[in-house]
């Protein structure tokens, strides 16, 4: 879950904070399709700022298409903006393809080579969050 | 429907007026600051607006009822004075009974578990609170009457950083709970700016400025030229504020349409900026009214 702030010293106003928090957290996958945006309620709470601010940055991101509002329910993601540009896939693999060269002769069986990388993708996720 | 409405409201105290020729809407559902220096009439407006004066001209309506004349004003109106006047000697309970015995709507429940969600121990005299915790009561008392209009005068003005965040917090909290407008009166423009939506401006018992802070903004520029350079046809409704050096002129405008002269370089003003322009504001000719009472005043 998204958690806003605010910086007094940006130069842009509370909402276009709000919005362009989402917008990073969505680029770097941080927040997913199908997340729930924190309720208007819990912004305010948490950070002392007008109840419209918020409704009206959430607006703003249902415009660009990157939000939804469910009724009753709350706020959710519906986009991504993690989109990587054409033949990223190829070169990752290639470079992917030259790792598992080099931890098969290390002898690493498939299984353990499956293992460490969910153990780094963990690790390097928890980097992220702190 | 509008929350608040005055219409060529005044109050006078002998020769002396301390609001006068005040009109303005507030719609309902609003956060509305209501910034001024001392003496500015920012207390005088609350006390009208809740029933405690008696306009001396024009009318003001709250949820379109008439503030002193009507019970049901009473009861959908809430009311925090300056300084959150509390009997240090009753406890927070005893505090609490006093709001359920005198309002008809009381919501205990609701006020038992706000204070309890504070920290705040009912069997506490309220002398013995913290001026944070004391704020705090004060809110929930006014609060827990379920009122759909809450006024607040000066209500974070005494508070350290941190208590002044979490009584805005409390009061934002609730305002989202439960649809209310809320009007608070401040000197610290910097919260403003995050929790109010709706700005009323009063200088020298008057109304200056009022309205949605977004347009606000949106409607006032910082421009920067050459100096003597005219403004005619820059798309400038009025110059609130100028300053001028050897070369360059800086004015703070409102603009009537965008800004027509590139030789004017065009900014967008922040809402403190904008509040310290026309709490400043030295060069607006003054009314003959203004002048008359001048004289008056010096009489």
């Amino acid at each position: 879950m998204i958690e806003f702030y605010l910086d007094r010293s940006s130069g842009l106003s509370p909402y276009l904070q709000l919005m362009q928090q989402v917008r990073q957290a969505l680029r770097v996958g941080l927040a997913e399709p199908g997340e729930q945006l924190p309720t208007v309620r819990e912004v305010v709470a948490k950070l002392a700022i007008n109840p419209n601010t918020v409704l009206k940055a959430y607006r703003g991101l249902e415009y660009e298409g990157l939000v939804e509002a469910r009724p009753g329910l709350g706020t959710f993601v519906v986009d991504s903006l993690v989109a990587p540009p054409p033949g990223t896939h190829a070169r990752l693999r290639r470079g992917l393809r030259r790792w598992l060269d080099e931890a098969q002769a290390a002898g690493l069986d498939d299984a353990s080579i499956v293992g460490f990388v969910s153990s780094t993708l963990r690790d390097a996720a928890e980097e992220r969050v702190a | 429907m509008n929350a608040l409405a005055a219409h060529g409201l005044g109050k006078r105290y002998g020769e002396h007026w301390a609001l006068r020729n005040c009109s303005l809407e507030v719609p309902a559902g609003r956060v509305v600051g209501l910034v001024g220096p001392n003496g500015a009439g920012k207390t005088t407006l609350l006390q009208l607006a809740v029933g405690l004066l008696a306009p001396s001209t024009g009318t003001i309506e709250v949820l379109g009822l008439a503030p002193g004349k009507s019970r049901e004003a009473l009861a959908r109106v809430g009311f925090v004075a300056q300084d959150a006047p509390l009997y240090p000697d009753f406890t927070v309970g005893e505090t609490l009974t006093i709001g359920r015995r005198l309002n008809e709507r009381w919501n205990q429940d609701w006020a038992e578990r706000r204070l309890a969600g504070l920290s705040i121990p009912l069997e506490k005299p309220v002398g013995q609170l913290s001026g944070g915790q004391r704020a705090q009561v004060a809110l929930v008392l006014a609060l827990g009457k379920q009122p759909e209009l809450v006024l607040l005068d000066e209500p974070v003005a005494r508070l350290d950083p941190l208590a002044r965040r979490e009584f805005l917090q409390s009061l934002l909290d609730a305002a989202v709970e439960h649809g209310l407008t809320v009007v608070l009166s401040s000197h610290l423009i910097s919260d403003l700016e995050r929790t109010c939506d709706f700005l009323i401006l009063l200088r020298d018992a008057e109304v200056r400025l009022s309205g949605a802070i977004d347009d606000l903004v949106e409607r006032h520029r910082l421009l920067v030229g050459p100096r003597g350079r005219s403004t005619a046809g820059a798309g400038i409704a009025r110059t609130i504020r100028e300053s001028h050096t050897d070369k360059q002129s800086t004015l703070l405008v409102e603009t009537a349409g965008p800004v027509g002269d590139p030789a004017w370089e065009s900014h967008v003003v922040d809402l403190e900026e904008l509040v310290l322009a026309y709490l400043g504001e030295p060069n607006e000719p003054r009314r003959p009214v203004d002048v008359l009472h001048r004289v008056e005043a010096r009489a």
